[in-house]
């Protein structure tokens, strides 16, 4: 499904990946696992086209098309969907409307045109429960005045509301306590599906007790140094990244 | 208003025929008394509007214009513009619609109007002629029933002289300011307004004004009246961009409110902002002001502005009346190379007086735009409150956005609360929108309705709902 190959990447000049190769098949849920500065975030960025991010060397494909060639909104018309470590607030703006334009957005560019408002309140009522939110929240104004946890979760529901076939959340557990992490996972979880692959970008192992990864990757300086199961993610749990990083040196 | 009604009611009037002897009212350029007195005849005024006409006109000779504002224009040739609107003759204007700027035709596409029309906003010769004769006078009935007046100002100087004398620049004396003088010297049409005491008009009233004609100023002048308990409202203006050859365009609109009375006024202003360079664009000097005379009176101010090439106005509220209040809800948007200096003055002068300022500012291109406020306590205005919240948005970084609040503070018990704000775009918001698969320009127009939101609640709904697609038209290339 997706495919990266020696991608360079640099950022007002400083080279923060080095060469990174990942694929990920559908069905699958990979997770990115390291240190702080290891270009974690900026994998997931770069695929989402954020400005500002100069790719060097290396490609990126989505089902066989060029990601990098793409306008930002063609990734996600194509299915790749970004959920933020930082969701903006956009005062004014009802989470419904920002919800509704995007799904219909991306129905549009496919050709399957918008969806009828009915089917829509059904939809979106629906996933709402899911997540535990309540209804109030599709008409505050995206993002605004939402706590930490409610901005977390309002990602995850845009998620499951436009579903992507291919879901990156970078750091999505960060700032969350348990329950609110349980709720979020149990969202994650949801989405997993044969033909859907997510992607977490984490620091913490404790994500994965909650979404069990079927490949860990641990990014050290720019670079995949080490790929294996959900038991990967345990051991550097007990033994830190300056463990791994000294078997790869 | 759709585009079809509005036909609809143009066609109604030149049914009825309307328009006379089209030929001979044309006047040429320049200005002197025989020009007033050209005008008046025409109108068929009384003698004591003609005195009334020229006063202004003589008091306007001794003026300056004024120079404080932070606009950039050549010096205006009051002496080239013709003074009185007559049918523009085919061989003036452009031929056909290929002589028109494309960009302008491109915004009638997607604003949806018919090609017909396109052509005669568009300033074009068509079959059917308009002129700057307000088209306002079909409900007229109903109104009639419940004691309404609405009619073109040239009519109620006609048929309601002791109205007029009684109240026409009772609000905007002639010498207010340079353009009312002038607009007070020359106008030739507008609206008026009588709402008589404990009425509520029935609908909505709305006046269009259609200028075809080359080299005349348009100078409107609108009075609007509620006695006791009355309350209107009145909406001005078109969301489709009007073309006119004329540059100034000086109006002055008059309210007065009387115990209890509630006006309110919206406007969606798209005059012809010029092309890229801002060449053609409009020029466009108003002076608003509503009188809460009588007490609890009420008056609101709602306005979005995204046309023409200057625009200077400060649609204000004279807070008379005890406990009345005094309203100013604005959306400014300039792209281009517009210049727009607007804000309001809410003159405290009764006991317990109440004002909202609630001012929004979108520069985008290399457009520059300042809010200009004044909000004054006199001493006697014990318990004034005033609240003021003005913010800016910026796109693109060769725009600009300044702020002159200026508070004149009588009144030790006066409240006065200013909140304002400036901010660009955010490249992060627009990101997040375009990661969801909302293009950059649905993106753009999202994010500025929603930092309009809380002007747009004010408007009439279906105003609302043009105001947002003109926003979305107007601003549209503005990012990237």
């Amino acid at each position: 499904m997706l495919q990266v190959n020696d991608l360079h990447v640099t950022v007002e000049g400083n080279e923060i990946l080095k060469g990174l190769t990942l694929t990920i098949n559908a069905g699958e849920v990979h997770a990115i696992m390291g240190p702080n500065g290891a270009g974690k975030s900026t994998l997931s960025a770069v695929i989402a086209g954020k400005d500002g991010y100069e790719v060097t060397q290396g490609t990126v494909t989505f089902e066989g098309k060029d990601v990098l060639e793409m306008e930002i909104e063609e990734r996600a018309q194509a299915g790749l969907l970004l959920g933020f470590q930082y969701p903006v607030e956009i005062p004014g703006v009802k989470n419904i409307y920002l919800l509704k334009s995007a799904l219909n957005a991306q129905r549009v560019a496919r050709g399957e045109g918008e969806m009828p408002a009915p089917e829509f309140m059904k939809l979106v009522k629906e996933k709402l429960g899911y997540m535990k939110m309540d209804a109030s929240f599709l008409q505050r104004a995206v993002n605004e005045g939402f706590s930490g946890g409610e901005k977390k979760r309002n990602e995850i529901l845009q998620m499951l509301v436009l579903q992507p076939k291919l879901a990156m959340l970078d750091e999505i557990d960060s700032g969350l306590d348990i329950d609110a992490m349980k709720v979020v996972a149990d969202g994650v979880n949801s989405l997993r599906a044969e033909d859907r692959a997510i992607l977490l970008v984490t620091h913490y192992q404790r994500l994965l007790d909650y979404i069990i990864p079927d490949k860990v990757h641990v990014l050290v300086d720019g670079r995949i140094v080490k790929t294996g199961d959900a038991e990967l993610a345990k051991q550097l749990e007990a033994n830190g990244y300056e463990g791994i990083e000294e078997s790869v040196a | 208003m759709a585009s079809e009604e509005m036909e609809q009611l143009v066609r109604r009037e030149y049914k009825d025929g309307f328009v006379t002897d089209i030929e001979s009212d044309t006047l040429p350029p320049g200005l002197d008394e025989n020009t007033i007195a050209f005008i008046s005849k025409k109108k068929g005024e009384p003698e004591w509007m003609l005195e009334w006409r020229l006063d202004a006109y003589r008091q306007w000779l001794k003026m300056e214009a004024p120079s404080w504002a932070h606009l950039d224009y050549p010096p205006i040739n009051y002496q080239s513009i013709s003074y009185f609107s007559a049918p523009k003759r085919p061989e003036d204007g452009p031929q056909s619609l290929d002589e028109v700027d494309p960009k302008l035709l491109e915004t009638y596409e997607k604003l949806g109007i018919p090609l017909h029309e396109r052509a005669a906003l568009a300033g074009v010769a068509v079959d059917a002629v308009f002129d700057s004769v307000s088209v306002a006078t079909t409900f007229k009935k109903q109104l009639g029933e419940a004691g309404v007046i609405f009619c073109s100002i040239s009519e109620a100087i006609r048929d309601y002289p002791e109205l007029i004398k009684q109240y026409l620049g009772t609000v905007v004396p002639v010498a207010d300011n340079y353009f009312a003088a002038l607009n007070s010297a020359v106008f030739t049409d507008g609206s008026f307004v009588f709402v008589p005491e404990g009425v509520t008009c029935p609908m909505e009233l709305s006046t269009y004004f259609r200028i075809n004609a080359a080299n005349t100023g348009q100078f409107e002048r609108t009075l609007i009246i509620c006695e006791s308990r009355a309350q209107v409202s009145y909406l001005e203006g078109c969301t489709a961009p009007m073309r006119d050859e004329n540059q100034l365009h000086a109006a002055v609109v008059e309210l007065v409110a009387l115990d209890d009375a509630y006006i309110k006024y919206s406007t969606v202003q798209n005059w012809y902002p010029g092309d890229e360079n801002g060449k053609g664009g409009i020029y466009n000097f108003v002076t608003k002001r509503g009188d809460c005379r009588g007490d609890r009176s009420r008056i609101s101010w709602t306005q979005v502005e995204t046309g023409s090439a200057i625009t200077w106005k400060y649609p204000s509220c004279v807070l008379r009346g005890k406990d009345s209040i005094g309203e100013f809800y604005s959306v400014a948007v300039t792209n281009g190379r517009q210049q727009a200096d607007t804000g309001t003055k809410m003159i405290h002068i009764g006991e317990g007086t109440r004002s909202y300022i609630v001012a929004k500012g979108i520069s985008a291109g290399r457009s520059n735009q300042s809010y200009r406020g004044l909000v004054k306590i006199a001493p006697r205005a014990k318990g004034a409150r005033n609240f003021t919240q003005c913010d800016s948005l910026l796109i693109g970084d060769k725009c600009g956005a300044h702020t002159f609040p200026y508070q004149e503070i009588g009144n030790s018990t006066a409240t006065i609360e200013h909140e304002a704000t400036t901010s660009k775009i955010g490249e992060d918001q627009l990101f997040y929108c375009q990661s969801r698969g909302i293009s950059e320009e649905d993106a753009v127009s999202m994010i500025v309705n929603g930092f309009c939101k809380d002007v747009f609640q004010e408007l009439p709904m279906e105003f609302a709902v043009e105001a947002e697609a003109l926003l979305n038209v107007t601003l549209e290339g503005a990012v990237g």
